[in-house]
């Protein structure tokens, strides 16, 4: 038999609802504007962890070899890392 | 499931995992990387072209409809929930009950296509288009790109809301449902990139 690597329904539940309020504080920083290198490392700590969240709880990848937890987060880290690059090419001019 | 006849098993399914494991098939992590390094240099290359187009960039951003796109993120997620849902339906046996969260995570996926439609028609009426500028070629290949992506994820949990009601999946056969499932999770953290780098940094 295989091992069951799907959590609770509760957990689930929690979760979903903490990415709502991530979702509603990334909106929120739309619309009051936020702009420079703060606004930017905000949002990519709430991108990276709602990530996190989809990586190892609905993927499940926290159950899976670390080969795959390496692989995804670490995607997210390198996308983040070259949009933040980016940004300050940016500013800098 | 148990074929050694030692039914009275003193673990229940909800007890840790004792082995690690990949959660569906091997070819569709491959197809997933795959996927995830396509967007990742589509977004690389939104952030580089942007920083050398600041001020128009940051104009025509603010003429999006930031509304509709927090609110396809709430829809992305909650599919993603109830295919969550679909999964430890299925791992408890409860075959229907595993059938109607893949078809709430499918009318979710379906309000996402109508809410972006609502936004391409707006665009087109303001006629934008691939040509009408960096930040629109972007915005449109990259959402567009993303957009087939959640119909093939609907196609996907389409049939497997089909295998569901049919009994197919269960303790013992959890493989189709839990690809398809991470299929449908990385379809959501694309955008959970996407959303923010388009709609809201500027």
């Amino acid at each position: 038999m295989h091992s069951n690597v799907h959590g609770t329904a509760r957990r689930a539940t929690l979760l979903w609802a903490s990415l709502m309020v991530a979702t509603l504080l990334t909106w929120g920083m739309g619309v009051l504007g936020a702009t420079g290198t703060g606004a930017i490392a905000i949002l990519a700590a709430i991108s990276f962890w709602k990530g996190a969240v989809i990586i190892l709880d609905f993927m499940a990848l926290r159950h899976a070899p670390l080969l795959w937890r390496a692989l995804t987060l670490g995607w997210i880290i390198m996308v983040w890392a070259l949009i933040a690059i980016a940004y300050w090419k940016g500013l800098a001019r | 499931m148990d074929s050694t006849g030692l039914t009275a098993s003193p673990l229940p399914h909800s007890a840790p995992p004792a082995m690690p494991r990949l959660a569906g098939d091997l070819a569709i992590w491959i197809f997933i990387l795959a996927e995830l390094l396509a967007f990742g240099v589509f977004f690389a290359a939104y952030a580089f072209t942007r920083a050398n187009n600041i001020e128009l960039f940051n104009a025509e951003q603010a003429a999006l409809n930031r509304n509709a796109g927090a609110l396809n993120t709430v829809l992305l997620l909650t599919a993603s929930y109830f295919v969550v849902r679909a999964v430890q339906a299925a791992e408890l046996r409860a075959s229907q009950s595993c059938a109607r969260w893949l078809l709430a995570a499918t009318a979710c996926g379906a309000g996402f296509l109508v809410v972006k439609s609502f936004e391409y028609a707006a665009a087109f009426e303001h006629d934008i288009s691939l040509s009408s500028s960096p930040f629109h070629m972007f915005y449109l290949s990259l959402t567009f790109f993303h957009f087939m992506h959640v119909i093939l994820g609907m196609v996907i949990l389409t049939a497997m809301w089909n295998g569901a009601r049919t009994g197919r999946y269960g303790p013992d056969d959890m493989n189709g449902l839990e690809s398809g499932a991470a299929y449908w999770h990385m379809v959501d953290l694309v955008w959970l990139v996407l959303f923010p780098l388009v709609y809201v940094i500027h």
